[in-house]
């Protein structure tokens, strides 16, 4: 090939997306934690039937999406797992004051793909399992709810060397589901519609409230679709979606 | 060595364990394949050798995640860990190691054959005009000849090793001691906005990746000047 057309071909591939971009009704970039991947996936078709424009999803751990962001990745739109990154992007300057909001409370659970281990917390007293997954404590909010739990029922120093951790609470869920570990807390979003294995609805008194936080960023608040899905999540098709997925909603708003 | 936590030491530790036990198992494994995809004649070595090298291409996920499925309590290396009272080869020292060799494998054996095929037929032919029984001339002859060839691979599967981060992540656990290698702990304190611990271990890194690399070409040169 020819010097001039490679270099055409190349600046021709380059420009394809934005040029995709141009000619769309127009599209948004989302960072989604890794508990919201299914509700997100299926909010977002709803809100591209309902507008017309693209809500173009990216999962992962919040932590991982805030290092992310304040190094300017190009997303318009955070949906983190908790409270306190959402926050901090509004005090680093780099999301939206009174765009943040409680879109999800999330729900603990405690599952095996075993039918007879999890019988509740006495399972974790009887301590008989090898391997408890739960997610990065630090990076990711379910890993720090876990984490409360099972200090609440002081329980926490003899089950720390059973832990394996994921890095973020898919690979929590994956750890399970393929049975490495024989047990694991996960989000109840995780068990939409699988009712395999055993499972323990973790009560609310033994860890603080999962409140995961939506905010506008800074790099999406001249774009109308952002402003748009952001509202969107707020509507009733939205909040029934996350209802269905075993997400409480925000009483106090 | 104040900035350099204990838990900073384990990495440390586990990760040189974890490339040591992998290079000796590579070079136990590694050369007789070495050997013999450079002396035989069979139609399918190459197919064989195309086995060998795919981890060059494949995404370290697709390892991870057939390891841990293999690995499992449902797979053979569930099977294996039974043996002994466990459930699961995955997040387990031995589960590493054998993702490493597997991962690392194409970076030992490559090199041992190119030895091999560079030293070619005639020392052989020589040793066994001299009587020497095939495995003596390869104890010999051919394994001292080859011996670039198995430093450089040594060198290149330790340090492919250490620098190994998709598949340990993907069947690791990240138990501090078990592991949590050094890649492993980098990730997690740029995920959780420690950066000065990410930027210590992080330029360490570059310091060792940077002294791999030149000790190799250095010695590879030495080596053909030495040949001339």
């Amino acid at each position: 090939m020819k010097p001039f057309r490679l270099v055409a071909l190349v600046v021709g591939l380059l420009a394809l997306p934005w040029l995709g971009g141009q000619a769309l009704a127009g599209e948004t970039t989302i960072a989604v934690a890794a508990n919201f991947t299914d509700a997100a996936k299926e909010i977002a078709a709803a809100f591209k039937q309902k507008t017309g424009n693209d809500a173009i999803l990216s999962f992962g751990a919040s932590g991982q999406f805030y290092t992310q962001i304040t190094q300017d990745a190009p997303f318009q739109i955070m949906l983190s797992a908790d409270t306190e990154r959402p926050q901090k992007l509004v005090q680093d300057g780099r999301g939206v004051a009174d765009s943040r909001f409680t879109y999800a409370v999330g729900k603990l659970v405690l599952w095996s793909k075993d039918p007879n281990l999890v019988k509740g917390e006495e399972t974790l007293k009887g301590a008989s399992f090898a391997k408890l997954s739960i997610c990065n404590p630090v990076a990711a909010p379910y890993g720090a709810a876990a984490v409360e739990t099972m200090k609440s029922l002081k329980l926490y120093d003899t089950l720390k060397p059973k832990f394996v951790e994921g890095a973020n609470i898919t690979q929590a869920y994956q750890f399970v589901a393929t049975g490495n570990a024989e047990l694991g807390f996960v989000a109840l979003s995780q068990l939409t519609g699988d009712s395999s294995g055993s499972r323990w609805m973790v009560p609310q008194n033994l860890y603080a409230p999962i409140r995961q936080d939506a905010v506008l960023l800074k790099k999406g608040a001249g774009n109308p679709a952002a402003v748009a899905f952001m509202s969107f999540l707020k509507g009733p098709e939205a909040t029934a979606i996350i209802e269905k997925y075993g997400y409480a909603l925000d009483t106090k708003s | 060595m104040g900035v350099l936590t204990p838990e900073i030491w384990t990495a440390i530790e586990l990760t040189i364990e974890l490339a040591l036990a992998a290079t000796v198992i590579l070079l136990l494994i590694g050369t007789p394949i070495a050997w013999w995809l450079a002396r035989s004649a069979a139609w399918w070595k190459e197919g064989v050798a195309t086995i060998v090298a795919m981890p060059l291409v494949l995404p370290p996920t697709v390892l991870g995640f057939y390891l841990l499925v293999v690995l499992g309590p449902d797979g053979p290396g569930g099977a294996v860990a039974r043996l002994w009272g466990a459930r699961t080869l995955a997040f387990t020292f031995t589960g590493l190691v054998i993702g490493s060799v597997i991962y690392s494998m194409p970076f030992v054996v490559q090199p041992i054959r190119n030895a091999f095929e560079a030293a070619g037929e005639r020392p052989l032919e020589v040793a066994a005009t001299l009587r020497a029984s095939p495995t003596r001339a390869f104890w010999t002859v051919a394994l001292p000849l080859a011996q670039p060839g198995l430093f450089t691979g040594a060198v290149l599967g330790f340090a492919h090793t250490v620098g190994e981060f998709g598949v340990v992540l993907m069947i690791g656990g990240n138990i501090p001691g078990k592991t949590e290698v050094l890649s492993v702990a980098i990730y997690d304190f740029v995920e959780t906005s420690q950066w000065r611990e990410a930027s210590i271990l992080a330029g360490g890194m570059v310091v060792f990746a940077f002294a791999v690399i030149l000790c190799m070409t250095l010695l590879q040169k030495r080596v053909a000047r030495a040949g001339e």
